[in-house]
């Protein structure tokens, strides 16, 4: 386990990006935006609505309680921000906004597109207010183009990107992830597009305005094996499952596939292992093959197999067939952690499949302390959070502090910084502004 | 917004220099979107061991030659330079030195040991280049039992509950199709890299970057992580549904395995879906009526909105549902995919011509568009391609001593 955090209620903004202010509107689809950001030490200001995120009702809830101060999800992806609510739907929360975007370099939102030029805090207005601001947009199908309006949940993303059609078993429909993962892949683009807007501000002196578009982080992850053969060879990739199709292609341009498994069941479990025999993985293959012949369940195709003249290209599935099933029997007749021992000892590229119970118990994750706890004064618990997303060489990359309570530092943002009097303070509470 | 045509035309990264030890996915991914946006990067290959996706299919004719992999093409979108070195060799070692006084920022995906051997762990490059950023990721990070340790990114989604979330309840996990934490690590590393630019530029301090591949997947189920820390409750796989909406799922629609994706989450929109299916009645039942109704009659209503998708083809759904603001979408194959309109817009795929493997039309730029800031994409390089302009333009070497490295096999 890692070391207890003290500094979780304590800020803290040495960092890569501290000198650096962003604001941050996101629901559920960016608030990992904003966390990174806040893990390199910039100051992020998480803007909420009077009544709290629309995130705070998602699930899971700490302790199973469903109350908008205890979603795991919200604080999963909302550690290192300070908290302020504001309603930007209203004329004097429009100019509490404003007034925000003097000292900010960077704004994150997630809205549909079009809401921030509704309200009349689109870009460029704001970039008239600082013509140095920064600000991108998270959204499903991009601020532009003949999708830009439709409804953009995770799966339909997942769908449409073409990663759906390829996952999941073939007997059964096309699965997406049980839990959504799509907007991850704008939310991350978002901030690497807005960090090179910042290296071109330093040239230019002006801000300018990202348009993150989740539809194209996935598609780029549906990879060239999907993307590959269909212009050239007319061939669509289907799903396969726990089957990888490695593809024959023959002078006349047809296709066809020679099936290997990559998941295989095992005693407790999966394991996913794959029979690389490209430059380095030769030794993992061969390393298994030993194992197999030694423990006396590799069949005689296997025994006298020469990994290194393999040619994907050329074989036959019989042959591949067979060496699978030996593969198969042996690892049925042990357990993910003796395949993982192993795996170690014999270096081969094998993995478990893993879910949270394993991976707390993984000794490389504990002595790289990647683990935090986190004090939660609120619940008077610590709970264990996945650490900084990379270690750099100064260590600022970390937890500095819990997710804000609603509204936990409006008046520390509010009366100490913008320098409303307490009794603006009440009068925007009780307008519901704040 | 207007600014003068210089300003446009100038790419951020102009004169930042990488010098790329990387290979296969994570790596250059990382490096990619730099050069996008004007950084120089040196590919540094060896003939013995060349980037190992340049083995790995689908291959142009079904030929596996080093320089007909689609796979390796697709991951070097960004614009670089190609060279070789035989890192054996000590005359090569001197030559990268003088590299990493040309570098920015040096990147690496080994395992730890291969870099080290050569002498270009991050403390003798600090010693050469003070203020040098290094980029080093791989499986497990640097330090730790697993530092050491070789993988890929095909069994790494194993480890990093990826799999996990990806099968029914009933059997094993379907899994990721491909090497998706490929795709997920590399984003962390384009973050650290700018904002140590930046740093650098700022301070006068370079960074030292160590990304376990594994620590940045798992940061996308991070509440997964806390259901478990704080509840005790191990990860599930609940496939196609989701705790606030109902219908979730993907549907069989008219056709071969042709597929839909619907989405209802409010009970205005359930009304719609109605309505679009032809049976407004539904709305009112008292077993579909709200979202709790819904959930506990789940599987009865997935056959009844099948009945209505099978009838139709996907795109009639997607546009049908989209119309009446109820989310819906194509569950898209390669064609579908290539032929996407909204894909189209963004002009996301491009095609651009490389010497052995020709057209090809999956070349990308970044998955985000900057208001001011234009980028370019290039093509995949060949082994060597630009030793000639490296080692003589770039290094200076006179033609003469270029012949006797190449003939000695050291380039």
């Amino acid at each position: 386990m890692g070391k207890l955090s003290k500094k979780s209620t304590v800020s803290n903004n040495e960092g890569m990006l501290s000198p650096y202010r962003v604001l941050d509107l996101t629901d559920q689809r960016g608030y990992l935006s904003g966390k990174l950001f806040g893990d390199l030490g910039a100051d992020v200001i998480k803007m909420e609505t009077p009544e709290g995120d629309p995130g705070r009702s998602l699930g899971p809830f700490y302790h199973d309680i469903p109350d908008p101060e205890k979603s795991l999800y919200w604080m999963g992806f909302n550690t290192n921000k300070r908290g302020i609510t504001l309603n930007i739907k209203r004329k004097k929360g429009q100019e509490i906004f404003k007034q925000l975007c003097r000292t900010a370099d960077f704004i994150i939102e997630s809205f549909n597109p079009g809401y921030m030029d509704k309200l009349g805090l689109g870009y460029s207005t704001l970039s008239e207010i600082n013509p140095g601001i920064i600000m991108a947009s998270i959204t499903g199908f991009g601020q532009d183009g003949p999708y830009k309006d439709y409804k953009a949940p995770d799966i339909v993303l997942w769908a449409l990107s073409g990663l759906g059609f390829v996952t999941g078993d073939p007997d059964r429909p096309p699965i997406s992830p049980g839990y959504p993962i799509s907007y991850f892949f704008s939310a991350i683009q978002a901030v690497i597009g807005s960090l090179i807007a910042l290296y071109s501000r330093g040239i230019t002196g002006r801000g300018q305005y990202i348009d993150a578009v989740t539809l194209l982080g996935l598609a780029w992850a549906t990879g060239p094996e999907v993307q590959g053969l269909w212009p050239t060879n007319k061939q669509i990739v289907k799903r396969t499952g726990r089957i990888w199709p490695r593809p024959q292609v023959r002078a006349s341009g047809e296709v066809s596939y020679i099936d290997v498994p990559l998941i295989y069941p095992c005693k407790d479990g999966s394991v996913k292992f794959f029979p690389f025999v490209e430059p380095g993985m030769l030794p993992s293959t061969n390393g298994l093959t030993q194992w197999v012949v030694e423990d006396g369940m590799a069949s005689e195709t296997l025994q006298y197999v020469d990994w290194s003249t393999w040619n994907w290209q050329t074989v036959t599935q019989d042959a591949v067939d067979e060496i699978v099933e030996s593969f198969s029997r042996f690892f049925m007749n042990h357990t993910k952690s003796e395949l993982w021992n192993g795996a170690q000892e014999r270096g081969i590229q094998l993995y478990p499949v893993f879910t949270p119970t394993d991976m707390l118990e993984f000794p490389q994750l504990t002595v790289r302390q990647y683990w935090e706890e986190v004090e939660h004064p609120e619940l008077g618990d610590n709970i264990v959070y996945p650490g900084a997303f990379t270690k750099l060489s100064d260590g600022s990359c970390k937890i500095r502090r819990r997710a804000p309570l609603i509204g936990e530092h409006n008046e520390e943002i509010y009366f100490g910084e913008l320098g409303l009097s307490k009794e603006e303070l009440v009068l925007l509470k009780q307008d519901r502004i704040i | 917004m207007e600014m003068d045509d210089t300003q446009m035309q100038t790419p951020p990264f102009e004169g930042i220099n990488i010098l790329d030890f990387t290979w296969t996915g994570t790596g250059p991914f990382s490096l990619n979107p730099l050069a996008f946006y004007g950084a120089t990067i040196i590919k540094v290959e060896s003939r013995e061991r060349p980037d190992a996706l340049r083995s790995l299919g689908p291959f142009k004719d079904g030929v596996a030659a080093p320089e007909q992999s689609y796979y390796f093409a697709y991951c070097q979108t960004g614009k670089r330079y190609n060279i070789t070195l035989n890192m054996s060799h000590p005359e090569a070692k001197e030559l990268v030195k003088r590299l990493v006084v040309w570098a920015d920022i040096v990147a690496d995906s080994y395992a730890t040991g291969t870099m080290e051997k050569w002498g270009l762990d991050y403390d003798n490059l600090k010693k050469i280049k003070p203020d040098i950023i290094m980029l080093r990721t791989c499986m497990h990070g640097h330090t730790g039992p697993l530092a050491g340790h070789h993988g890929q990114g095909f069994i790494l989604t194993a480890l990093s509950g990826v799999d996990s979330i990806l099968g029914w309840p009933d059997r094993p996990p379907a899994g990721a199709f491909g090497a998706l934490t490929d795709f997920i690590a590399p984003q962390f590393n384009s973050v650290c890299l700018i904002a140590a630019l930046d740093y650098r530029r700022r301070t006068g301090k370079g960074q030292y970057i160590d990304q376990s591949q594994h620590e940045a997947a798992m940061q996308l189920i991070t509440p997964l992580i806390l259901d478990y820390t704080a509840n005790q409750r191990d990860l599930t796989p609940r496939c196609n549904r989701l705790d606030n909406a109902a219908p979730h799922g993907i549907y069989r629609c008219r056709g071969d395995d042709i597929w839909c994706a619907i989405a209802v989450f409010t009970d205005d929109e359930w009304k719609s879906f109605c309505r679009i299916i032809g049976q407004p009645a539904l709305a009112k039942d008292s077993k579909f009526a709200t979202l709790s109704q819904r959930k506990q009659n789940e599987d009865e209503l997935d056959r009844i909105v099948e009945e209505w998708t099978v009838k139709h083809s996907p795109r009639e759904v997607m546009d049908l549902m989209q119309a009446a603001r109820v989310a819906a979408g194509v569950v898209a194959d390669a064609r579908d995919q290539a032929e996407d309109p909204q894909l189209m817009h963004y002009n996301f795929f491009e095609e651009r011509e490389h010497p052995v493997i020709g057209k090809i039309p999956f070349y990308h730029g970044p998955c985000f568009r900057l208001s001011e800031t234009p980028y370019e994409i290039g093509r995949a390089t060949m082994i060597g391609e630009h030793n000639e302009y490296v080692f003589t333009e770039l290094l200076g070497l006179s033609d003469e001593e270029w012949a006797r490295l190449m003939a000695e096999g050291v380039i």
